[in-house]
């Protein structure tokens, strides 16, 4: 009763093809951006909005990993590697040619595309597990390389400092800035994965994640398809460490190590595989688990005493325990991962008050 | 008959109500406290080391706080683990800005170069003892980083200079010198390069260099080819983690004397000889920036603190005091830079009193703790003073007093790194 589909009738093409077609639909993404644009930024403080910024970066990096692995079935170990591709091709685009950040960030993305379809093309010839070890391999030969190469790295550090990103003029200097910045980027992506999903090419990749062989006997052209994938996703994986780059006002290959991709794997098959939606919730929590938990944890301890260095020992490593255990916890819970509990709740009132 | 709960509780009430009216006003006559962050990692890469460095820091500031405080201001140090990532660290940085930290410790090399921009940016100084870039020795450059201990290009110049002082005893040029510098291939491990590098076409001698790829366990052919094949006369060792243990085991096994060898700080920690064995490792010399062991007022002052509560002194002090004072070493920096800047503006502390109050630090040595260092506007680092200990009989025994080698090499290479820099 509350999501009403009858009675809505659509009189233009562009009406039917339409992203969001119920008017509570269209209502809540409406709230969701006016919540986004306006309320965040102008109710939270200075720390609040460094979280969201963090989680707006991951965003865009979870959504360009499910597109590989949720959509296309390709498991991909090296999404850490590739924003390092588009972090260090932003920051010595800007750093050392003075190009403005939206060039850095497009560039970045490219670069980041060319560089993924390529050690994609292992994937023409080997799936699963086989091809998650040779994207392991890309990790590792880019990190190898961006160390290795003074032109790339900069100098021993492998640090390259970027100057303050401006637009038009406008120094982004502070993290109510940056967060328009990445806001504006993060929603023109997830616009763009959601169309993609629904369109041929979306559907040419989950043809190939659902039965390859099938795929292709049909006429879906494997090789080029597969290729498309690895492209798009390592192209949001760029523009996400361009991002980085340009919060951080620094591009440094520690912020780009395995551990990451094995995070944003985190995000996706927790948000939920083959999700755009579910790579948004993923990112979420994955980025701001470790933090909630530190508050609560330090809440509830500092009620009973003050830090002492062994408080602080247990405290550190009941973090990474609890944050384990909520992993496994929601798994179990819900295995398709958050979205499908977001699901479960829009059925529910979708038929209410039936019961089905 | 056993209480209740209920029945205790309303026993207490009025004992409670009566301890916090008295806590409140006890509050309210000492002087504000004074807020100082600190970030560690104790469950990252580096969990073999925060958790020692932070008690260290804990300790003393606990000892400041027994002892009425900073100028009769409690302080209040709040630290937050990060886990050596970027994105917690940034978060963390931000909470203690919030609640109003005027000095921070950072922790791990790549969270020091994502957080200069917002040290600078918001005038709050963030030192990074013993590790974090080098060039950041430059104060004009950058006015609120502090190494305050000697960088790695100090260090490795330092260890140069005792290696060649040790290389004439024996009456051979220089030239005839044949040095192995063996590192974790990472940014830190090859941070000394240049260094070395640039001394080599200044003194002469040859160098080798030997990149141990990470995770820094896999090293027995290049100890074979510093012994046997190039035949090094000293090794320079710049590893960290469970790497220098590793290298004490594979080079007493292809017979290398370990008293040539000379490790940079972060491989001349007990726990490092602990995992080698002590009877093997006879002879390793360690570079160190603070004092090691128990000898000194202040480690005894916290033992004491201990003793009256109660408790024996804690594990990392009497097990791991390399990296225990380290942590000493940070605070008592830190809590001497806050009392400078309140002597000399008084109250409200703010960030920049503070940084003034750490350019001013000179004659604090804490009985021979801390290094005889003189911070200053220009020289952040406060001189790279180190001092070489030996591994003898089991401990480690110093070897040299607190000394400094060829800052002029450094120091040119730092105003390079200003010219290109960005």
């Amino acid at each position: 009763m509350i999501y009403r589909e009858c009675g809505v009738f659509k009189t233009s093409y562009a009406a039917d093809m339409a992203l969001y077609r119920a008017p509570l639909a269209k209502f809540a993404v409406a709230a969701v951006a006016v919540f986004c644009a306006v309320i965040v930024p102008l109710g939270t403080n200075d720390h609040l909005l460094s979280l969201a910024n963090l989680v707006g970066i991951a965003v865009v990096g979870a959504i360009g990993l499910n597109i590989l692995t949720g959509f296309t079935g390709q498991i991909s170990i090296g999404h850490g590697a590739f924003m390092a591709v588009g972090g260090y091709t932003a920051a010595i685009l800007s750093a050392r040619y003075g190009m403005p950040f939206w060039v850095g960030l497009i560039a970045g993305g490219a670069l980041a595309a060319v560089v993924g379809a390529g050690f994609g093309m292992p994937s023409l010839r080997i799936k699963g597990l086989y091809l998650a070890i040779a994207t392991l391999a890309a990790q590792f030969i880019i990190e190898w390389a961006i160390n290795h190469i003074t032109w790339i790295s900069g100098g021993v550090q492998s640090t390259i400092y970027v100057p303050r990103p401006t637009l038009g003029g406008v120094p982004l200097n502070s993290e109510l800035r940056k967060y328009y910045m990445i806001l504006a980027v993060a929603a023109a992506g997830y616009v763009f994965a959601m169309n993609l999903v629904r369109s041929r090419v979306g559907r040419a990749f989950m043809a190939i994640r659902d039965r390859d062989v099938a795929a292709e006997i049909i006429g879906v052209n494997i090789f080029a398809y597969k290729l498309l994938a690895f492209a798009i996703s390592s192209f949001y994986a760029g523009v996400a460490g361009a991002l980085f780059t340009y919060y951080l006002e620094i591009a440094n290959y520690e912020q780009f190590t395995i551990t990451v991709s094995v995070q944003y794997l985190a995000m996706i098959i927790i948000g939920g595989l083959g999700s755009v939606l579910g790579s948004v919730f993923g990112a979420i929590f994955i980025t701001l688990l470790p933090i909630v938990l530190r508050w609560v944890v330090e809440g509830i301890w500092g009620l009973f005493a003050p830090p002492t260095s062994a408080m602080l020992d247990v405290l550190a490593n009941l973090r990474l325990i609890v944050f384990g255990g909520l992993v496994i916890f929601f798994l179990i819970l819900e295995p398709d991962g958050l979205y499908r509990l977001w699901r479960h709740v829009k059925d529910y009132f979708r038929v209410w008050p039936f019961a089905y | 008959m056993n209480p209740r709960w209920c029945d205790v509780f309303r026993a207490l009430t009025p004992l409670m109500a009566v301890g916090m009216t008295l806590a409140t006003l006890a509050a309210a006559a000492t002087k504000e406290p004074i807020v100082l962050g600190g970030e560690c990692d104790r469950t990252g890469p580096t969990q073999l080391v925060g958790p020692n460095i932070c008690h260290g820091v804990l300790d003393y500031i606990n000892l400041v706080n027994k002892k009425g405080g900073v100028l009769g201001h409690p302080l209040k140090y709040l630290e937050i683990e990060h886990g050596y990532e970027v994105p917690r660290a940034v978060e963390a940085y931000e909470t203690l800005k919030g609640q109003g930290a005027v000095a921070m410790l950072d922790y791990g090399t790549p969270i020091v170069y994502a957080l200069t921009p917002r040290h600078m940016a918001d005038k709050i100084p963030g030192i990074t003892p013993g590790f974090g870039r080098a060039d950041s020795a430059d104060g004009k450059r950058f006015p609120y980083i502090f190494p305050l201990a000697a960088s790695y290009w100090s260090q490795a110049a330092a260890a140069l200079k005792f290696v060649l002082d040790e290389w004439q005893k024996t009456g051979k040029p220089p030239k005839d010198l044949k040095l192995a510098y063996i590192f974790y291939d990472n940014p830190a491990g090859r941070e000394p390069l240049p260094t070395l590098e640039r001394l080599a076409k200044l003194e002469g001698f040859q160098l080798r260099t030997f990149a141990v790829p990470p995770p820094g366990l896999e090293m027995s052919a290049a100890a074979l080819d510093i012994a046997r094949r190039y035949r090094a006369d000293w090794v320079i060792a710049h590893l960290f983690g469970r790497s220098p243990s590793v290298s004490i085991k594979e080079l007493n096994k292809v017979g290398y004397p370990l008293n040539r060898v000379i490790s940079l700080v972060w491989g001349a920690a007990e726990v490092d000889i602990d995992a080698a064995g002590w009877d093997i490792a006879q002879g390793y010399l360690g570079m160190q920036f603070a004092g090691v062991g128990q000898d000194f007022p202040v480690i005894q002052e916290i033992i004491k603190m201990y003793q009256e509560e109660g408790q024996p002194p804690p594990e990392p002090l009497q097990k791991v005091s390399v990296y225990y004072n380290r942590g000493v070493f940070n605070a008592a920096l830190m809590v001497e830079a806050v009392r400078l800047a309140l002597e000399k503006f008084g109250q409200p502390i703010t960030g920049e009193k503070v940084r003034q109050g750490f350019e001013s630090i000179k004659d604090f040595t804490l009985g021979g703790l801390v290094p005889p260092m003189a911070v200053t506007e220009e020289d952040h680092e406060g001189g790279g003073w180190v001092r070489i200990y030996q591994v003898q009989d089991r401990k480690w025994v110093p070897a040299t007093d607190w000394f400094t080698g060829y800052r002029e090499v450094v120091w040119e290479l730092v105003k390079e790194a200003a010219a290109k820099g960005e």
